[in-house]
């Protein structure tokens, strides 16, 4: 490890404020669209799953259907 | 080999092999950019010249460089999609568009963050800065244009040439730093002569770069899935995939 205190590594010289926030901002980016397309995929199963399973208790289902 | 391409056109088994890719890349992804986060913020020495905020390096140029990377990806998809119509290019052509955007959004706000401290101004019109503003702007604009057309074959086509046209920036942030000699500075790594950097430096650097690569595959792939769903959602494989209730 480099730094010697914890207080070090935080402040790092006067640039901690630069290199922390940099690294917080690529961070939470990173983490967006790491997430974002599998919520996108559930989301869409899920509505997907309530609109067939809607369709098929229906009155019309097996016109639907065909 | 024809009946790789055969498949790839597939939606189901597409869908399917990424998954099993992603089963695997993922972690190996998160592990990789923890282990450079830590690598880089924690055990490098600070640069001579520069202090504690060159480690900004280790995000900014990972980022750039896959930025550019996922331009490649996004105007070949492109090209594909106008030459052979195959579906699976679009796809993945407006899968990368997002995942760029974001990489190019992280270049351009490391790159303002760590010019505060090492020129004195957060942002300047210089050659290499100002054409990857243009690449931010190419992505959104691939983005934009997607989302306003209702015929998604006519807005295939149309970000596919807005994409190619698009690759004249290529060339230009690659040698601006060069043809533009301001605050920049040149490339510290070369594939042909000596790097101008510290392998102690290096070797953390090159770490996220792959890392930043893997990255932008899980991405890729995971929202080409996401899109596969979508636009097969009145396909048998589809319906039976929600009806069985499992997201994965």
């Amino acid at each position: 490890m480099y730094f010697d205190s914890f207080n070090a590594l935080l402040t790092m010289d006067g640039h901690g404020a630069f290199v922390w926030s940099a690294y917080l901002i690529t961070t939470l980016v990173i983490a967006a669209i790491l997430v974002a397309p599998g919520r996108r995929r559930k989301k869409f199963l899920r509505q997907l799953a309530g609109e067939l399973k809607r369709s098929r208790g229906g009155p019309n289902s097996s016109k639907e259907e065909a | 080999m024809w009946s790789f391409f055969h498949k790839l056109g597939s939606p189901p088994w597409l869908y399917s092999i990424s998954g099993v890719i992603l089963r695997w890349l993922l972690p190996i992804t998160l592990v990789a950019l923890a282990v450079g986060l830590a690598w880089s913020l924690l055990f490098t020495a600070p640069d001579f010249r520069q202090g504690n905020s060159y480690r900004i390096i280790y995000i900014h140029v990972p980022a750039a460089v896959v930025a550019l990377a996922g331009y490649y990806v996004m105007a070949i998809a492109g090209a594909i999609n106008l030459i052979w119509k195959m579906k699976m290019a679009d796809v993945a052509m407006r899968s990368a568009a997002s995942v760029g955007a974001a990489l190019t959004f992280i270049a351009l706000i490391t790159g303002a963050i760590w010019g505060k401290p090492t020129w004195g101004t957060w942002w300047v019109w210089d050659a290499r800065i100002t054409s990857m503003l243009i690449l931010l702007f190419l992505y959104l604009g691939v983005i934009a244009l997607y989302e306003a057309f209702d015929n998604k074959e006519a807005a295939g086509k149309a970000c596919a040439v807005l994409c190619l046209v698009g690759m004249v920036n290529i060339p230009i942030i690659y040698k601006s730093v060069d043809w533009w000699y301001s605050l920049h500075q040149p490339a510290s790594i070369k594939f042909t002569g000596d790097s101008t950097i510290d392998t102690s430096m290096l070797y953390p650097l090159l770490l996220m770069i792959v890392s930043f690569y893997a990255l932008f595959t899980c991405c890729l792939l995971m929202n080409m899935r996401a899109e596969l769903l979508q636009r097969g959602a009145r396909t048998s494989w589809v319906k039976k995939l929600a009806l069985a209730g499992k997201s994965v």
